[in-house]
């Protein structure tokens, strides 16, 4: 029922334009060779971005990446080591309070107030942004509802499940009404069913016209909600694009995955060089083959003499895009 | 900005507040009625007993109530300025999910601070109240004894705090209170006057943040203060708390802006 959807954006969709009445620039995020690093060690190693309003931008990287590094810097919570950045045209490290107030944060490790019930969750973080009482209470009605909570509101924090506490932190990170919602891994450690919940409320926010950016290690996810992202390995980015345009551009239609008895795997690698494809993977435990027609490639492994103990064709996904553009997976 | 910052600050430990206030009451009552019951009434008689002509002729308990009543500021300052501090940032997080709205590392600290100096007013016009009770207020300025148990309180708190923010294990908060605050209940003019320590042993006392608030205490609840006298505790105590908010804004910043 989207219809019945409560749009947790009804009051900025009365405000045209900026609240001062000079159209905001499109760019709302803009970074140009930028760099953080830890007594040395750099995290983020000089990358370029713009992100721009309304859009769902991801970075899409392993652990360890700079993902994580970059959005502290985006939530003026991190100074940048080097380079350039701007929010909301904004310098974050001068003007960090000012860009806070108009961003919203869900960080990778909750920070709920166990202590405290689900609804003054949202009281508490309200009044942090300034807001009046009957604004936070309004809100916090809805956006309760939005995710919902709304039967759990007087309820303590600690006994909710991980996709509970999860899709609370996002009710949260809505309060002030962000012009840009920050999502450093959304759903890690949350089971498939609470991570589709996550899912659909963020979906929605992306409906309603939310500006997204978001981190992930999951392919899936980044495939579902980005409408542009970047591939990011070792601080840098490795390439930049639509989810559709990467698989495009970096890897084939179709991929035959193919599993063969440990004692056989390397042999069989061996002889699949010379199979026709356009690129072979071989993993530890299955053998990659990049193709336009599986099937054939299926056939023409038969025909090279293999017996493969599972075979699967199955289309390209931003899993593949990583392994070409890195050598490596995404998850371990 | 920055005292609307704070004040938000203050409000969310408030809200926190409410939810244990009533425990703390009691537990502010209990303890000066615990202590003068059995040192300022108990032991004082022995003492009385014996004369004090070296507490100038006072009754023991009016010696003692007001350098407890400065050393229960030390004691709430430096329980308010440990664990909730580290459990602020290690634990419940409650800083890390501050940080991402508009308030600043140093809005957090501050909010902190005006928190603790509340509990401490509280703190203080129980005991005082408790005191009254006992008989052991001497004069009318005994009023101005609960800013200056305040502000001996966060001569305490704040560069605790500032420290505490900084710390990563618990454990080094039990070096605090063994090493720091006991010792310095025990030798800063509470139960006696630090003129019975051994000379060598006197500097030590006048430097520590207790001896000035004890002595300030004291000579107000006694109505002995000299203005002179009064405005150099008053003098050091506050600057050990500014240096330390000085301190403390950095440190939060460092630890939270990462």
């Amino acid at each position: 029922m989207p219809s019945a959807e409560p749009d947790i954006r009804s009051e900025l969709a009365d405000r045209p334009g900026s609240v001062t009445g000079v159209p905001a620039p499109d760019v709302l995020i803009h970074a140009r060779g930028l760099e953080k690093s830890f007594g040395g060690a750099a995290a983020v190693a000089g990358i370029d971005f713009d992100l721009r309003r309304g859009e769902a931008f991801g970075f899409l990287g392993p652990n360890g990446a700079g993902k994580s590094s970059t959005m502290r810097m985006i939530g003026c919570v991190s100074p940048p080591s080097g380079g350039e950045l701007t929010i909301l045209g904004l310098d974050p490290v001068a003007d960090g309070p000012a860009i806070r107030a108009r961003l919203g944060v869900v960080p990778q490790e909750d920070t709920l107030d166990v202590e405290l019930t689900v609804r003054e969750n949202l009281i508490i973080y309200g009044r942090y942004f300034g807001l009046p009482r009957d604004v936070i209470a309004e809100r916090a009605a809805r956006l309760l509802e939005f995710v919902q909570l709304a039967d759990r509101a007087a309820d303590q924090v600690e006994p909710l499940s991980g996709g509970m506490k999860r899709r609370l932190t996002i009710a949260r990170s809505l309060i002030n009404e962000p012009e840009i919602l920050l999502l450093d891994e959304p759903t890690t450690g949350l089971d498939p069913q609470a991570r589709h919940a996550v899912w659909d409320r963020l979906y929605r926010l992306k409906q309603q016209g939310v500006t997204l950016v978001l981190t992930t290690h999951y392919m899936d996810e980044a495939e579902q909600l980005c409408d542009r992202l970047v591939v990011m390995d070792r601080g840098k980015i490795a390439a930049e694009g639509s989810p559709r345009d990467l698989i495009g551009r970096y890897s084939t239609p179709e991929v035959l995955e193919l599993r063969f008895d440990p004692a056989e795997h390397d042999q069989a690698a061996g002889k699949l060089a010379d199979a026709p494809a356009e690129r072979v993977e071989v993993l530890a435990d299955r053998v990659l083959l990049y193709t336009a027609d599986g099937d054939a490639a299926l056939a023409a492994a038969r025909g090279l003499g293999l017996e493969p103990l599972t075979s699967l064709v199955r289309r390209s996904t931003l899993e593949d895009v990583f392994l070409r553009l890195t050598g490596r997976q995404l998850e371990d | 900005m920055t005292w609307s910052f704070t004040v938000r600050e203050f409000r969310y430990w408030l809200t926190n507040y409410r939810r244990t206030w009533r425990g703390s009451i009691y537990s502010s009552v209990l303890s000066p009625l615990l202590y003068l019951g059995a040192m300022g009434v108990g032991l004082g008689t022995l003492v009385d007993a014996h004369g004090t002509a070296s507490l100038g002729g006072l009754s023991y308990l009016a010696f003692l109530a007001p350098g407890l009543l400065a050393a229960a500021a030390m004691q709430a300052a430096v329980e308010e300025s440990t664990y909730p501090v580290l459990g602020s940032v290690k634990w419940r997080r409650t800083y890390l999910a501050a940080a991402a709205s508009p308030l600043r590392p140093a809005d957090l600290f501050h909010g902190h601070l005006l928190f603790t100096a509340m509990r401490l007013a509280m703190n203080s016009a129980i005991f005082l109240a408790v005191m009254a009770a006992f008989g052991a207020i001497e004069s009318p300025w005994a009023i101005a004894a609960l800013p200056a148990a305040v502000l001996t309180g966060l001569a305490f708190a704040a560069p605790i705090e500032a420290w505490a923010i900084t710390v990563t294990k618990d454990t080094s908060f039990a070096l605090v209170f063994r090493f720091g605050m006991i010792p310095l209940f025990l030798f800063s003019g509470t139960f006696f006057p630090i003129t019975q320590l051994p000379a060598w042993l006197r500097p030590l006392a006048y430097i520590t943040p207790l001896w000035h608030g004890v002595a300030l205490c004291r000579s107000l609840t006694l109505g002995t203060a000299s203005l002179g006298g009064s405005l150099a505790h008053v003098a050091y105590l506050a600057a050990v708390a500014a240096v330390s908010i000085a301190a403390g804004n950095r440190s939060y910043r460092r630890r939270l802006y990462v």
